[in-house]
């Protein structure tokens, strides 16, 4: 009895509490995954043109606190997410001119300061072959300084490189391009379709959402 | 008790005359000061014995008027010559000579007081409270008290115009930033303390270091909000000198804080979490060393047509509160700083990284601007969409005919 006793409060000591979540405002996703998790790192990798910047920009305008882009590769187009609704102003940028190095440095230094709701590191265009080179002791730093706290630690790759670290890894591919026009002559760029498969937790689950072009 | 000086002429001479017997010093008009000589008969005896020596340290001819409270000193100064000492609780009898005029009443009230035939103090103090009250008001209740040689006010002594600044010649020249920085802690602790007892912060740090080769080292550091702590101040300037290193050792140090307000918060239940501005400071003054200060901020649009346009702005977290704008899902495009150079042949895309045929385009839309200016653009931009399915803006340069990558649609 005692012995049962005690194995109850020693698993109501290690279990840990389930995460809140912050809103994608893509209601599909929202509704497949129910968002962002804080306290947590989230790996969304996926290709070019594959909808990884579109979930982030929806991220940073559904968002209501201040974010922080850790931008690896300068890859950040203000106009773009101004569009998307990102309010600029609450928005701090640091621009790290293609220097994956800088990118960890300024974003474990972020998350150590805390007070952020969301901490995005930009991994895009950096070369493959150099994310890859991201020790798995910087990626459990990371985790280690966002656990616990309310800061979304988001991280757009290739491919995923955080692995064991990450809570939540999100796949995007796209599944379809807009045009509008016949193809040779007057053509438009409308939109895209695109896919969003987690892959991490191994339960199935996935979103589609589209996008459309701002021209 | 209060001593009464009123010399006329030098009112400067006079001020520092006072400051010399006490801190507590009010300049009541140009040529008169208070003094409040309370403990000082510790050092120079009765109250006859203090008068005595103020007299002959103003070096001057000077009234001087010792009394309970600053008014009565200060009518006793201004209608006896040389040294008058009020007695305690028979203040209406010593001044009751003096005319009504001392009392500077308003034109109105002297000239009733005129008419009343009221000419010294004795007389306006004999005249009942009540019918003053109801006559004249509360300015003649005011004047009564005045001249019955009643009062209880404070006084308003003189501040010295504070200084938040701080120098120290070195006894040998510092060559490193550890025993700089020791000094400057110290430094800093001292103007920190003097800021906090006037109940000040900084908004801004000055530090100029003059250094052994007979040059000068300066490094100003602006801060977003007012702040008083000296840990912060001393990681902020060691950052700083960090990244511009003084080019000779340093023999004197000279330190100056921009006083400001305090900053007042309000915080409410729903206003979202934000970093704490003094942690930030530091934070962003961290990765400034990193990435360079230029590269950290928030992004601001600009007013032009120039693609890829803005510029950086100090981020700060003390701003009007906005909601979020709700806008539809729209493609996001990432940018390639600087733009990828490109070569294009016939439906055939290469550029470091990316090759692929085109599929897709739409285009070309001609661009341009600043034509007025040197630094005048015209392009023609085309939407592609590769074999591999990734969506490009790629654009060709009309002054050189060059391709380029802009970006890509993510």
């Amino acid at each position: 009895m005692a012995a049962a006793i005690l194995q109850t409060i020693d698993f109501k000591l290690h279990e840990r509490p389930a995460p809140e979540f912050l809103p994608s405002g893509i209601s599909s996703l929202d509704s497949a995954l129910g968002g962002i998790p804080r306290g947590c790192v989230t790996d969304i990798f996926g290709p070019a043109s594959s909808g990884r910047t579109t979930i982030l920009h929806s991220l940073m305008a559904q968002n209501e606190e201040f974010c922080a882009l850790v931008d690896a590769s300068d890859a950040f187009d203000p106009a773009s997410a101004a569009a998307a609704g990102v309010a600029l102003h609450r928005l701090l940028w640091i621009r790290c001119g293609g220097n994956a190095e800088h990118a960890l440095q300024a974003t474990d230094l972020l998350l150590q300061a805390g007070g952020f709701g969301l901490v995005v590191m930009d991994l895009g265009d950096i070369r493959p072959e150099t994310a890859r080179r991201i020790s798995l002791a910087s990626w459990c730093r990371m985790r280690r300084a966002v656990e616990n706290t309310p800061t979304a630690l988001v991280v757009i790759e290739r491919a995923p490189n955080a692995r064991a670290c990450a809570t939540l890894a999100l796949e995007c591919a796209r599944t379809s391009v807009q045009w509008s026009g016949a193809p040779g002559c007057s053509q438009l760029l409308r939109g895209a379709a695109f896919s969003a498969e987690r892959r991490k937790p191994l339960r199935p689950a996935g979103a589609a959402f589209e996008a459309s072009a701002l021209r | 008790m209060f001593a009464c000086l009123h010399a006329p002429g030098d009112g400067a001479r006079l001020l520092a005359c006072a400051q010399d017997f006490s801190p507590q010093v009010e300049q009541t008009d140009p040529h008169t000061v208070i003094v409040d000589i309370d403990g000082l008969g510790h050092l120079f005896g009765t109250v006859h014995e203090i008068a005595r020596a103020m007299a002959r340290r103003a070096g001057q001819p000077v009234n001087i008027a010792v009394a309970s409270n600053p008014d009565a000193a200060f009518h006793a100064a201004r209608g006896f010559a040389g040294i008058s000492i009020v007695p305690e609780g028979d203040e209406a009898k010593f001044l009751a000579s003096l005319p009504v005029a001392l009392l500077s009443p308003t034109e109105e009230i002297a000239e009733t007081l005129a008419r009343w035939g009221i000419r010294t103090f004795r007389d306006l103090a004999a005249l009942p409270d009540l019918g003053v009250a109801a006559r004249l008001g509360e300015e003649g209740v005011k004047l009564q008290q005045l001249a019955r040689g009643e009062g209880d006010r404070p006084l308003k002594p003189v501040e010295a115009p504070a200084q938040f600044e701080e120098e120290l010649e070195l006894e040998y020249p510092l060559e490193l930033l550890d025993p700089l920085m020791f000094v400057m802690n110290r430094l800093l602790g001292d103007v920190c303390t003097r800021l906090e007892q006037r109940a000040l912060a900084a908004i801004g740090l000055r530090l100029r270091l003059r250094l052994e080769n007979a040059g000068e080292h300066e490094c100003s550091i602006r801060l977003p909000v007012p702040m008083r702590s000296s840990r912060v101040f001393l990681k902020l300037i060691e950052l700083d000198l960090e990244k511009h290193p003084p080019a000779a050792p340093i023999i004197k140090v000279h330190l100056a804080a921009e006083p400001a307000k305090p900053r007042t918060t309000q915080n409410g239940l729903f206003i979202p979490l934000a970093p704490e501005p003094e942690k930030l400071e530091l934070t962003l003054a961290r990765i400034a060393a990193v990435v360079g200060k230029e590269n950290v901020g928030s992004p601001e649009l600009v007013d032009t047509h120039r693609p890829g346009a803005f510029r950086m702005r100090q981020f700060g977290t003390l701003q009007k509160w906005t909601g979020n704008s709700a806008c539809p899902t729209s493609l996001a495009f990432r940018t390639f700083r600087p733009p990828l150079a490109a070569k294009v042949q016939a439906d055939f895309l290469s550029a470091p990284g990316i090759r692929g045929r085109i599929v897709r385009q739409a285009g070309p839309w001609r661009t341009s601007g600043d034509w007025w200016t040197n630094c005048a653009w015209v392009r023609d931009e085309w939407d592609i969409e590769l074999t591999d399915g990734a969506l490009y803006r790629i654009y060709c340069d009309a002054q050189t005919g060059r391709w380029f990558i802009e970006g890509s649609y993510d």
